[in-house]
């Protein structure tokens, strides 16, 4: 764990770069994410990417076949908004933690 | 000085060639897992694993009930293979543990199939099987990209970042 600056925040992230804390998020957070990976936000990121954190607050795992499920996007749609990592990328942006699913 | 340059994997090749759930499954689930890393992602049907991508069978794979030392009885107890033997037996258990699998959010083969390619990773058949069992391109899953032989399978396994993977 360490401490890094994103968008002028100091936040805590972990080895990989996922948030610590999904509090600290904010949506210039998000992009700065985002850039770093390659992606630019659209509103439908931001639609998922909300989706994505009211589901880490419910407590519920998250799939790629679940968030396929949600009627914000299908399985493909999910990896046309995060190309390469569907789950990753968007659990990254959206400031939780690393997701665990096989799925 | 140690060199601790990371290599990360760029493309995984997978063989299946057993008709069981497990067999099928475990293919899938590694090809799905590769195709959310974000690897290039090829499958290859072959024998009896040809099951899992015929529409007809797909959806009903069957786990052996007999010759099968890890299986269970609900609840832990070990499984008679003599009762593994029974007609109707493998039908139940098979249909018990797509049950669990379903509870646990994992997909049937065919939404499975169509997760791998939505991601961008590749379905194939392969060709000797295929003429052996006399199918057509049309008895498989609309997933299926192609029919193809083992050395055209092999061509697109190419790359020094490369795992071919039997199941």
């Amino acid at each position: 764990m360490s401490e890094k600056t994103i968008a002028g925040v100091q936040v805590k992230v972990s080895d990989d770069g996922y948030l610590e804390d999904m509090t600290q998020w904010n949506e210039e957070i998000a992009k700065e994410i985002a850039k770093e990976i390659g992606i630019e936000l659209t509103p439908k990121h931001f639609e998922l990417i909300n989706y994505l954190r009211e589901k880490t607050i419910a407590k519920e795992a998250l799939t790629i076949r679940s968030v396929g499920k949600s009627g914000i996007v299908d399985v493909k749609g999910l990896y046309e908004l995060f190309p390469k990592g569907p789950l990753k990328f968007s659990s990254k942006i959206a400031g939780i933690p690393k997701p665990t699913s096989c799925i | 000085m140690e060199i601790k340059e990371k290599k990360p994997l760029e493309k995984v090749c997978l063989i299946c060639a057993k008709g069981s759930l497990e067999d099928v499954y475990a293919s899938l689930v590694m090809a799905n897992g590769a195709v959310m890393e974000g690897i290039e992602t090829n499958v290859f049907f072959t024998f009896f694993g040809l099951d899992g991508i015929t529409k007809k069978s797909m959806n009903h794979l069957h786990t052996a009930t007999t010759g099968n030392p890890a299986m269970r009885m609900p609840g832990g107890l070990p499984f008679p293979t003599m009762l593994g033997g029974l007609p109707g037996v493998e039908s139940a258990v098979s249909g018990m543990m797509r049950k669990q699998m379903d509870e646990l959010g994992m997909p049937p083969v065919d939404e499975f199939l169509e997760m791998i390619t939505a991601g961008g990773g590749t379905i194939y058949a392969c060709k000797l099987a295929v003429d052996m069992f006399k199918l057509k391109k049309e008895d498989l899953s609309d997933e299926v990209k192609d029919i193809i032989t083992i050395g055209e399978f092999y061509e697109l396994c190419d790359g020094d970042r490369t795992q071919i993977i039997f199941t």
